[in-house]
């Protein structure tokens, strides 16, 4: 009798399953740290044009969003085809966006309301007279940091 | 004889299938969001409009709505704005005697076009009509032909990029000390080509 029994032989080692758990729970606080929850479903088209001389938008809390652009194909009966106007959740005219910002902007700390920036995101179609509708209201209510939000790219892709 | 109890193993067998259903959870969800863009100071609410301004001062840069493009009274093709534009402000007119001379321009000197680039304004001017994407790539060669203008000063400055000196200062890793200097010199910079845009909407 040998001390040592004799292997089996022709029979691979299973790989060991016991780190794969792990392996997932990195890629999930990976994911989970990087998601933005959206806090508005959008209702218009928003395909955001390029431009290449761009800067990043740092603090998400300092910003408020207004979205422009035709309604999406669900709305297009009720509202039509022409660009709209999106504040939170629902469509609004130029002479809204006054209150709406005043609105947010009481939402935010003391210190950040003289440092809040407007992004507009617009879609590269619509037409400059809502844009100059909602700057006019802007300027109203004294919010005069404008970000037009857009995409990273040649700026003449705009263009096609 | 019995061992010592022990309180039964937990099978975590399945914990890998727990965690694999959150991670396409999450996935799924996942939004990588679009925040950047041109920032842009509006003017406030009762600013007065510039008065006694030399119209060889003022770039008059026009939009309308066709998405056509005059400068200057010539249509003229978006690719050569951004040239234009530098021209324009860098030009530096004012004769060397007179106390608005530039003495870091580079440009042809023409006495009828901008004095120096603290006097120049570019004048956007936009239709209703006027598509949103083009208004955007206007915007941008405006900035790029500025961004073009202060890299070259802080080249010779400060051996290094302005917008790499702001992308620094915008880092929070940056130490305090330093984006105190950073801070000095991109004001510096800003002022030897400050951006003076003014906007307006022609029915």
């Amino acid at each position: 009798m040998s001390k040592f029994a004799k292997k089996k032989d022709g029979e691979l080692p299973a790989v060991s399953t016991a780190s794969l758990p792990d392996i997932v729970f990195m890629l999930l606080f990976f994911f989970m740290t990087v998601t933005v929850m959206k806090d508005s479903s959008l209702k218009v088209k928003n395909e955001l044009p390029v431009a290449s001389e761009i800067k990043k938008l740092e603090k998400k809390d300092r910003v408020i969003t207004i979205y422009v652009g035709a309604p999406d194909a669900q709305y297009e009966k009720v509202f039509g085809t022409e660009p709209k106007i999106q504040l939170n959740d629902k469509f609004s005219s130029p002479s809204d966006v006054g209150d709406y910002i005043l609105m947010e902007r009481a939402k935010k700390s003391q210190e950040l309301q003289n440092v809040l920036t407007t992004s507009l995101k617009v879609d590269k179609n619509a037409n400059m007279g809502i844009i100059s509708d909602i700057k006019l209201e802007l300027r109203k209510v004294n919010a005069l940091k404008v970000n037009y939000t857009t995409g990273s790219g040649d700026a003449f892709n705009n263009l096609k | 004889m019995a061992s010592r109890e022990e309180a039964p193993k937990v099978n975590a067998g399945s914990m890998a299938d727990i965690a694999f259903l959150l991670l396409i959870f999450f996935l799924v969800t996942t939004t990588i969001e679009t925040d950047a863009g041109l920032n842009r100071m509006l003017p406030g609410k009762d600013s007065p409009p510039p008065s006694d301004v030399y119209q060889r001062n003022i770039l008059p840069i026009l939009l309308n709505g066709k998405d056509e493009l005059m400068v200057d009274g010539e249509i003229i093709d978006l690719k050569d704005l951004k040239d234009i534009t530098i021209a324009f402000l860098d030009n530096g007119g004012a004769s060397s005697e007179s106390e608005n001379y530039c003495n870091y321009c580079q440009g042809n000197r023409d006495v009828k076009s901008s004095d120096n680039p603290d006097k120049a304004i570019v004048s956007l001017m936009s239709n209703r009509e006027t598509t949103y994407g083009v208004y955007i790539t206007v915007q941008n060669e405006l900035v790029a032909a500025y961004n073009n203008l202060r890299n070259r000063e802080a080249q010779r400055l400060y051996k290094i990029d302005f917008t790499a000196m702001e992308a620094l200062y915008d880092k929070s890793e940056t130490p305090k000390a330093k984006k105190d200097e950073l801070k000095m010199k991109i004001r510096s910079i800003q002022k030897l080509y400050p951006m003076k845009l003014s906007e307006a909407e022609r029915q």
